[in-house]
């Protein structure tokens, strides 16, 4: 039983492209890391921010953002939007102390069964490398240092 | 109940400026109503008492606690149990203690980083190097301050909480209207709200209230203040001026964009939002107006400081809360 | 916990269970889950055949399930599968989930146990997510009965005659200034060698005029609003300066116009017309149209030989003549815009522009041609002499990294027919020279062998240079192909007095614009995309947009007329039931949440947010709404709401998939 950490990757996929570049990765049966867990939206347009923080402040070591090709989203141009709020996501999770390597954005067509496992493998070795993100807000980060009232010693401030 | 049969009111300040005192003592007259209707039992800033006579009564005696301020220290973290215990409703009062306000923001540096600042710039003069200790030995005995926790917090993240009146300050208006339901809910006529609710405060946002022409939105640059004539009569954000106004709660009357200034986001987040500066952030990316990654990366360095800008008063009650560093600082 | 909630995991024979501990995740399921709502957790060997789904509509109705997680295969192959199943025995299909822990975990990985263990966090993810489901009904749209076409070649031309005997009213919109497409061009059609024209013209009068038919030519579609059954689109019919009301097509005009231009469109630039013509004598509608560019009048203000000559009282020429924007209503839309061909001149070691005699594919066509510019006489580019070695060269732009991977389907059989036709027409000898020989449909291969048996030489190797630079002297005057024959394992240099180049077809220059005018999405190479490349060849991912021909991907005649006659069938349908169901997957806004801040506006490509000014807040049209979810991730002051995939469901959904859900009752914020 290997001892070597093994991050947990919440993706987020779109149903149009890269969702089924997954199911082609599975029809194919392309082997990658069972590291990544996948989440199917309609649009990489619908990827709220707030995803990204809720998952890595449960517990996730990393966040996989994928959508179609710039020029062929299914709803035409809602993958610019996801491409805008990502690039100001990642300035904001730098000043938290997040390393850029966990959260990245993947576009990945349809028929890119390959690209995609070959992009997840190479995430779940990225975020190994760095180590478990164990945010203090999730159950395995637990968070430390706030007590009760019962171990609170405290004297009058004022006289 | 009291010696003289009037509800005990109480009003604490933790971490906090002392705004939100002011706030309420703005209500002018209303506030001979709230003399007419309550006890104050224990108000530090307006008349002198001992945490000690807080401790001996008995629970749930206070009726209407104002909690303001955030939880820095364990002197507040203790107060926050100790009210908690002794009052019926407590009530988060303003957006210190509603969402961690500004003191939240030291939670982007841990805190050696934070006594740095205090105690080792330049112009400090502390030639021997003096940091603050908790305890300390004279001989009249053992001198005790707060210790300081790593994280600034909510208040609802130590105690549970009964109702929410954000604000930087909560606007003075608004606190008479509160006021005002209190006493008829004293009276038997009117229903409090259900627990947890924003009281207050409106129900949408900031653009709601604001008088200023509004048009489809399509940001290509982000310029501060003092770079841009503003308009008065236009949309703020449109002229390139961050505003935060459409992810902000309303209740303020839009007081800032009327006067010229964009909104900072002391109301803090929307009915059921879980995370402000999500919120914002996402808002102002989706309508930057560009497909080319460059020129997206253009606009956004206008703003140097995205977690400051998008997290100032909401910091403590974001999803991550605080740095990385914060929270690893002993 | 008020929810009651099924989990079946699928063994999928051996596909899951063969990798995923399936009965160990489902006993997992209903011991650690049950104080999130499971009740009941059952593996079975085939959850999608009919047992399996009677276990499900028997649990519904036997333990009251309120909630169904079916863990199995993609929900691409099955989600209407259990949902029907959950409609039947009474519970609203949309409070069924189906997760994948097949395409997505089993098939995946190898690791059985992180596979089992991935299963379980997918299901807890599942279950957690549909607590927040809501019970949703389709939106029922009316379908209006007429149909636009955009494309007159064989395609459309199919699409509009079936949906017009139908007894459906059509409008068919051509950019040319005649239909027939590229078919109107060609000679003969392998591989019976039909003459092209023989077949084509009678269904282009036909079109012609067929009363449920309204054809406009040399138009384009300028604008499209609306959504299924309810398109509002616009079409610019640009100015022909001829008035069809009057003109008899007697062709009068262009005979005496004195201009000549060299014809890039028809005639491929083999041939010449005038400035005021049609394309080709068999034009439908026969009236001809002015090229305002090479125009004489135009030009100088000089000439009017048309109006001048033309006998009709009143007279049919009106140099005045403006564009017109026609506007109407229609239930569905067909595109047929066809293909463009490859530019030879991207490859110039083939030498096409530089080296007189080397042609491309259409313009050999164009010469076959009894109506073309050489009346059908194959002969080298000086009008007069007739070549005694022809060769021909396949997949000139397909099949290559560095023009485009694809092949063009068309072109052997092409190549083919070229071959038969230089031996038929002349005494050359000819040689193909190709990779492989694609002849899959019917007949087609034995074209191929009655070539061979006419005598074609067949080269296996890819051209690689065409040069007029002699080396031996009886290269000299020649075109000398230069290919390696990998059947005998030598370099040739095989000289020729003509080379024709089977150039790959491509999407039309304008594919991408087009599709996004269309609000649907072209592949990278720029064929528009389907719905389904194996089983829903015509639709597209937007409702009501049907696609037929090449500008599917390159395909022959036979193909082109199934996919114009699919797409109509799939139109009828629609018609025929004169409302269609639409998922019930879309945003709306919370009017007192919304502040009128305008942020959502223009983030809707399909114009379905609008923003009242009288009351200051946005709304969106649920019918033009197709469910992406953009608007509900921008909102800042979170009041819009998405169904299906609404915050609520996807907050619970990580939550799930991290687990947390085990430790301490769900913490979901929302």
């Amino acid at each position: 039983m290997s001892e070597q950490f093994e991050p947990v990757i919440i993706g987020f996929t779109c149903n149009w492209c890269s969702y089924r570049a997954a199911d082609l990765a599975g029809t194919a049966r392309i082997k990658y890391p069972a590291n990544v867990r996948l989440i199917r939206l309609m649009c990489s347009g619908r990827l709220d921010p707030t995803f990204v923080l809720k998952a890595l402040s449960s517990g996730a070591d990393g966040v996989l953002i994928t959508g179609c090709h710039p020029g062929e989203c299914h709803y035409l141009e809602q993958n610019y939007k996801a491409l805008r709020r990502y690039l100001l996501l990642k300035r904001v999770l730098a000043q938290f102390g997040i390393e850029p390597g966990r959260v990245k954005l993947v576009w990945a067509s349809a028929a890119e069964g390959v690209k995609l496992a070959e992009e997840i493998t190479k995430m779940v070795e990225e975020v190994r490398s760095m180590g478990p993100l164990e945010w203090p807000t999730s159950m395995n980060g637990s968070i430390h240092g706030f007590t009760t009232p019962e171990e609170m010693v405290l004297q009058e401030a004022t006289s | 109940m009291t010696s003289n049969g009037k509800p005990k009111f109480a009003m604490y300040w933790a971490a906090s400026c002392g705004g939100c005192e002011i706030a309420v003592l703005n209500i002018h007259e209303k506030i001979l109503d709230v003399d007419a209707n309550f006890e104050v039992a224990f108000w530090p800033v307006a008349m002198d008492a001992k945490y000690k006579d807080v401790e001996a009564m008995p629970d749930e005696s206070i009726l209407l606690t104002l909690f303001n301020g955030a939880i820095r220290n364990d002197e507040n973290a203790h107060l926050a149990h100790l009210l908690r215990r002794k009052s019926k409703i407590l009530v988060a009062f303003g957006s210190c203690a509603c969402e961690g306000c500004i003191p939240a923001l030291a939670n982007l540096s841990p805190l050696s980083e934070l006594f740095d600042t205090y105690y080792a710039t330049i112009s400090t003069d502390n030639p021997d190097g003096i940091r603050p200790q908790p305890r300390w030995e004279v001989p009249e005995g053992e001198l005790r301050i707060p210790k300081l926790y790593p994280v600034v917090r909510t208040l609802d993240q130590v105690v549970p909480v009964d109702y929410y009146m954000p604000g930087c300050p909560p606007e003075s208006h608004q606190i008479g209207a509160v006021i005002d339901l209190v006493v008829q809910v004293l009276q038997g006529k009117a229903e409090l709200p259900p627990l947890g609710t924003v009281i207050g405060a409106g129900g949408s946002t900031v653009c709601d209230e604001c008088k200023r022409t509004r048009n489809v939105k399509h940001i290509s640059k982000i310029d501060r203040i003092q770079n841009v004539k503003l308009d008065p009569e236009v949309c703020i954000l449109e002229q390139g001026v961050m505003c935060a106004g459409p992810a902000t709660r309303n209740g303020c009357d839009a007081r800032c964009p009327t006067a010229g200034s964009p909104c900072i986001g002391c109301y803090g987040p929307a009915d059921g939002v879980v995370d402000y500066g999500a919120r914002l952030m996402t808002a102002i990316a989706s309508v930057i107006d560009s497909k080319n990654p460059q020129e997206i990366e253009a606009v956004l360095d206008g703003i140097p400081d995205p977690a400051g800008m998008f997290y100032r008063f909401n910091l403590a009650g974001s999803l991550l809360r605080a740095s990385k560093a914060a929270w690893e600082s002993k | 916990m008020s929810e009651k909630i099924g989990v079946y995991v699928c063994h999928c024979g051996t596909n899951i269970a063969g990798t995923v501990d399936v009965v160990n995740v489902a006993h997992w399921a209903e011991e650690q889950l049950k104080h999130r709502g499971v009740v009941i957790a059952r593996d079975y060997k085939f959850m999608c055949s009919s047992l399996g789904q009677e276990l499900i509509e028997k649990d519904i109705q036997e333990l009251g399930l309120t909630r169904v997680i079916v863990s199995a295969c993609s929900p691409h192959l099955h989600e209407t599968t259990f949902r029907n199943a959950c409609a039947r025995a009474g519970l609203n299909p949309y409070l069924c989930e189906l997760v994948s822990i097949r395409e997505q975990c089993s098939w995946v990985h190898t690791d059985g146990t992180a596979a089992t263990e991935k299963a379980k966090a997918i299901i807890s993810g599942g279950v957690e997510r549909v607590h927040h489901n809501e019970a949703l009904e389709p939106l029922h749209v009316p379908i209006h009965p007429s149909t636009l076409v955009v494309g007159g070649g064989i395609a459309g031309i199919q699409a509009a005659l079936e949906l017009a005997d139908a007894g459906f009213q059509v409008c068919l919109v051509e950019r040319e200034p005649s239909i027939g497409g590229h078919m109107a061009q060609f000679d003969k059609t392998f591989p019976t060698l039909d003459c092209s024209a023989c077949i084509l013209t009678p269904k282009m009068v036909q079109v012609g005029s067929h009363p449920n038919i309204t054809l406009y030519t040399w138009s384009e579609v300028e604008r499209v609003d609306g959504y299924v059954g309810n398109f509002t689109v616009t079409i610019r019919k640009k100015a022909r300066y001829v008035n069809t009301d009057t003109c008899t097509g007697c062709g009068i005009c262009w005979e005496k116009c004195p201009k000549k231009v060299v014809d890039n469109v028809f005639e491929a630039g083999l041939g010449k017309r005038k400035a005021i013509y049609t394309p080709f004598p068999q034009s439908v509608p026969k009236y001809p149209v002015i090229d305002v560019e090479n125009c004489i009048y135009f030009e100088r203000g000089k000439c009017k030989a048309c109006q001048i000559f033309c006998p009709t009282e009143p007279n049919s020429i009106n140099f005045e003549q403006e564009d017109e924007l026609i506007q109407l209503e229609v239930g569905n839309i067909i595109l047929a815009t066809g293909y463009d061909l490859f530019d030879s001149k991207r490859i110039p070691q083939y030498g096409y522009g530089r080296l007189s005699n080397v042609f491309t594919s259409l313009e050999f066509e164009r010469m076959c041609n009894a109506s073309g510019p050489t009346e059908g006489k194959i002969v080298l580019r000086d009008g007069k002499t007739v070549p005694k070695t022809v060769a021909i060269v396949h997949c000139v732009g397909s099949r290559d990294e560095n023009y485009n991977e694809y092949c063009s389907a068309i072109c052997c059989m092409q190549s083919l027919k070229f071959a038969h036709l230089v031996m038929e027409r002349t005494d050359a000898e000819v040689y193909n020279c190709y990779i492989d020989l694609r002849t899959p449909a019917k007949g087609y291969e034995e074209f191929y062998r009655r070539v061979l048996e006419e005598g074609g030489h067949f080269i296996r190797g890819k051209v690689a240079e065409v040069t007029d630079s002699a080396r031996f002297p009886d290269e000299e005057g020649k075109l000398i192909v230069q290919v390696e024959d990998t059947l005998i394992g030598k370099q040739r240099r095989i000289p020729v007095d003509m080379v024709i180049l089977s150039a790959g077809l491509e999407p039309r220059h304008d594919a991408k614009e087009v599709a996004h005018l269309f609000g649907i999405s072209c592949s990278a190479d720029g064929w528009f995309i389907e719905k389904h490349p194996k089983l829903d060849p015509v639709a597209t991912m937007t409702e009501g947009i049907f696609i037929a021909g090449v500008v599917q991907g390159p395909k022959d005649i036979p193909a082109s007329v199934a996919q114009g006659a699919a797409a109509s069938a799939r139109v009828l349908g629609r018609i025929q039931q004169g409302e269609i169901a639409l998922e019930p997957i879309r945003a709306s806004v919370i009017e007192e949440k919304c502040s009128g801040c305008r942020i959502c506006n223009d983030l809707c490509p399909f114009n379905a947010i609008l923003f009242h000014e009288d009351r200051m807040v946005s709304e969106i049209n649920p019918a033009l709404c197709q469910g992406c979810g953009t608007c509900v991730a921008a909102c800042p002051a979170g009041a819009i709401v998405g169904t299906a995939f609404s915050n609520e469901q996807i907050l619970a959904q990580i939550e799930g998939l991290l687990l947390i859900n085990l430790q301490s009752p769900s913490r979901v914020l929302a």
